[in-house]
């Protein structure tokens, strides 16, 4: 039998951290030296009774929960990370769903957290008599993201949180991360875990903080590792701030990254690596992709490794350590043989397999089946197109048809990049697929979670 | 003739010929979205008469939907999702009838 993986937790990284002193995590409001948050304590006098307790960890400013994170890690018997579009309504089932006797955060007290502890979350950082080491295991309860249907809520321990992420080499120069994801979502969450388990730093968002005024945080504190969405990726290119960024590497993951907006980061950041990564908050981090094409090699499936990939009835399916250890209040992430099934739905051509869409999300015309994201892959394409989503509308003949809406650059004809558009989709795509209706719009709403926003179907 | 008979002869005139004109510019309207349809889709389109069976006119179920929802827009109105009763045109001349009597 082997040995039980040693037991480290956040703060413990820190500690062995060879390049502290220069490390800081950069808020909206503020700025904190990782050196300070090693040995000391954003949560006042409550850091020490803090061991074994559950907590609810609920703040205006993402800041505030990454130093929370960092000292409730190895200490607390449970942490629940609170997204940060959670409404007071949704709080209730949420606390008896997740048995939590503590309330970490920067906010008033409301009616929901009456009979929390309240613990508060507040700058500076002050030093700790003794910051603990690693004491347990720390359960970690995230949010889906609610894609299909309600969120739900997930565990998850720092080990399979952290175990796609690869040490950095120790010559390497120091990253400084900037994500447009909220680190209280797996997609960020991932991106803080990189920073604070690697050596790194990091610019931190805030949901209130417009696109530009991030940007510009991000290039002045010279971020090296930038990561988000797709649909985050169309609008910072829109954003003239983008250009002052100087990335040494570009992820994307949340959505399909297509071949459109893999060429503009490309062609906007030359020579540097745009990488795209598919994970989810269910199935862990599965793979990254660093060739600069869509989809993903045809060998990953079917081979042995840290995460294995199969694709049944069209749908990706991952089994993994990394993946949640179950929802909470009951129910399985993995079938019976620890497959989580993705709900992703893939295409094979070729020697690559391509991300379709979501089950579920399809458009049904007469009953052949469209998904949006590749009839979006195709407009995407055209180097005037900033962003585009196709879908369905109502029609007594079949069901539905294909319509699109479709952000330009600015100073694009539209008369002109509407022709090449339908010329395009229907070079590629099968005649049901292509839009019917081409509309230009202004801009396209995108989710708290930084996706598209899609029509519940 | 008085001239309170004029005033009162004249819409009655205007809505007779006006109807007329809905039904031109609505018969119009209709044919020239089969064409465009059919051109769009590279399909090539029977000649437009009245007896023409639908599918045999060239355009399949897709450009049918197409041509519905072009109309809709055009027109402010889809007579196959305002009627009561499920209802198939068997020829052109029942499209355009189906349409004229939802106008």
């Amino acid at each position: 039998m082997s040995a039980p993986p040693e037991l480290v937790s956040l703060r413990d990284t820190l500690w062995r951290s060879r390049r502290l002193a220069s490390r800081r995590l950069w808020g909206a409001q503020a700025s904190v030296a990782l050196a300070d948050m090693a040995s000391g304590t954003a949560l006042g006098d409550a850091a020490p009774a803090l061991a074994d307790r559950s907590v609810l960890l609920r703040v205006a400013d993402p800041l505030h929960a990454a130093l929370a994170l960092i000292e409730l890690d190895g200490v607390a018997r449970r942490i629940v990370l609170c997204p940060p579009d959670l409404s007071d309504g949704a709080l209730a089932g949420v606390i008896e769903t997740t048995a939590i006797d503590t309330m970490a955060s920067d906010l008033a007290p409301s009616p929901a957290t009456a009979g929390l502890d309240l613990v508060r979350i507040a700058l500076p950082v002050r030093p700790l008599a003794a910051a603990p080491h690693a004491m347990r295991a720390t359960e970690w309860v995230m949010f889906t993201s609610g894609t299909s249907g309600p969120p739900k809520l997930v565990v998850h321990t720092l080990a399979g949180l952290t175990g796609a992420i690869k040490p950095a080499a120790a010559d390497a120069e120091p990253p400084v991360w900037a994500t447009f994801y909220d680190i209280r979502r797996y997609g960020g969450l991932q991106m803080l875990l990189r920073a604070l388990t690697g050596e790194g730093s990091m610019v931190v968002g805030s949901p209130a903080e417009p696109v530009a005024a991030f940007l510009a945080r991000a290039a002045a504190h010279g971020a090296t590792h930038i990561t988000g969405t797709p649909s985050h990726w169309r609008r910072a290119l829109m954003t003239p701030e983008a250009a002052a960024l100087a990335p040494r590497y570009v992820r994307l993951s949340g959505e399909i990254a297509d071949q459109g907006v893999l060429d503009a980061l490309q062609a906007r950041f030359p020579g540097v690596p745009v990488g795209h990564a598919y994970a989810s908050t269910e199935a862990g981090v599965g793979f990254e992709v660093n060739d600069g094409l869509a989809g993903f090699p045809a060998d990953f499936v079917g081979r042995s490794g840290e995460v294995e990939i199969e694709v049944a009835d069209g749908a990706l399916r991952l089994r993994s350590a990394r993946a949640a250890a179950g929802y909470l209040g009951g129910g399985a992430v993995a079938d019976a043989a620890g497959f989580v099934d993705t709900g992703d739905m893939v295409e094979r051509r070729g020697d690559r397999y391509h991300f379709v869409g979501r089950r579920g999300g399809v458009i049904n015309v007469g009953g052949l089946k469209a998904h949006p994201e590749e009839i979006e892959a195709v407009i995407n394409r055209h180097p005037d197109v900033s962003a585009s989503r196709a879908c369905g509308r109502r029609n007594p003949i079949t069901g539905a048809i294909v319509v699109a809406e479709v952000v330009l650059k600015p100073g694009a004809g539209e008369a002109r990049v509407r022709a090449e558009i339908l010329q395009s989709c229907r070079a590629e795509l099968a005649p049901f697929k292509v839009p019917t209706m081409l509309k230009f719009v202004p801009a396209l709403a995108i989710t708290a979670g930084g996706k598209l926003e899609r029509a519940v179907a | 003739m008085t001239p309170m008979a004029d005033t009162l002869e004249q819409p009655a005139r205007e809505q007779e010929s006006c109807a007329a004109d809905v039904k031109t510019a609505l018969r119009g309207a209709i044919l020239e979205r089969f064409a465009s349809v059919a051109a769009a889709q590279g399909k090539s389109l029977a000649p437009l008469t009245d007896d023409l069976v639908l599918l045999e006119s060239g355009l399949d179920s897709l450009c049918f939907a197409i041509v519905v929802a072009t109309l809709e827009d055009e027109l402010g109105f889809d007579p196959f999702t305002e009627a009561e009763d499920v209802y198939f045109p068997v020829t052109l001349g029942d499209f355009i009838r189906f349409y004229e009597r939802a106008a």
